[in-house]
């Protein structure tokens, strides 16, 4: 199945991206099993404190499901306004 | 005239108060918040404590469609809360240097009450809740403003009440 991946903020500039689109095997996944995936690219995913995640732009917890098509977006806890 | 907007661009406080209650006799009570960009060094603690360094500028970075629907979602909430006529809600995006404007929130309502909460319950909402990040530029260079636990001790008081 086929992700695209996007990182915000302080995590984007750790990882050095903004967004990648990653092809993993079909089946389905969770974001918990994401992160854990992804953060042997990207140390950062793993060691970001409180870091969240979003499946399809809606704020997420790690159970969350995950499939073919999706758009699923890491970032640090928000600071804005 | 939409609820939420995410944009570079400045608003006029004045004009956006005055559209809250425009052509509507039934609204008794505005309320507004109105947030600055503060050129304190309280964010920037390596400084130093005798440091007189401060803010030179913010940068504000955002997630484009879900940042207006996080948004959307809150003023929703609100309006289950309280009785409200119309709702503003305002946050900019980019660079922006001390003193200016950064976020605006503002509700009408026929009574001060729910005018007054709704617009509390809002900021702290969209503190906790909408995919904003500030980074703040610094003489010692720039740096990502961390969370605070206050903000999220504000929006938590406001689960499991009704107003």
């Amino acid at each position: 199945m086929t992700l695209k991946v996007l990182y915000f903020a302080s995590l984007s500039e750790a990882i050095g991206l903004a967004a990648e689109t990653i092809d993993l095997p079909p089946g389905g996944t969770t974001v918990g099993a994401l992160r854990q995936t992804l953060g042997a690219r990207h140390p950062a995913l793993l060691t970001t404190k409180n870091l969240r995640a979003a499946v399809n732009r809606q704020m997420c917890g790690w159970e969350a499901p995950v499939e073919d098509g999706d758009e699923v977006a890491f970032f640090p806890p928000v600071t804005g306004g | 005239m939409s609820e939420v907007s995410v944009q570079q661009a400045d608003f006029d406080v004045g004009s956006e108060i005055a559209a809250l209650s425009a052509d509507d006799p039934e609204a008794g009570a505005v309320a507004s918040f109105v947030g600055l960009v503060r050129a304190d060094k309280l964010c920037a603690p390596e400084v130093g404590a005798g440091g007189t360094a401060q803010v030179a500028a913010m940068t504000l970075e955002y997630y484009p469609g879900m940042t207006e629907a996080a948004l959307a979602e809150i003023v929703a909430q609100a309006k289950a809360r309280w009785q409200l006529k119309r709702v503003r809600v305002i946050h900019r995006v980019g660079r922006l240097l001390p003193s200016e404007h950064i976020v605006f929130v503002g509700v009408s309502s026929s009574h001060r009450h729910d005018a007054f909460a709704a617009c509390e319950f809002i900021m702290d909402y969209l503190k906790t809740r909408a995919p904003f990040w500030k980074k703040e530029e610094t003489p010692a260079g720039s740096r990502w403003v961390d969370a605070r636990e206050s903000d999220d001790r504000a929006a938590a008081r406001w689960e499991g009440k009704e107003t």
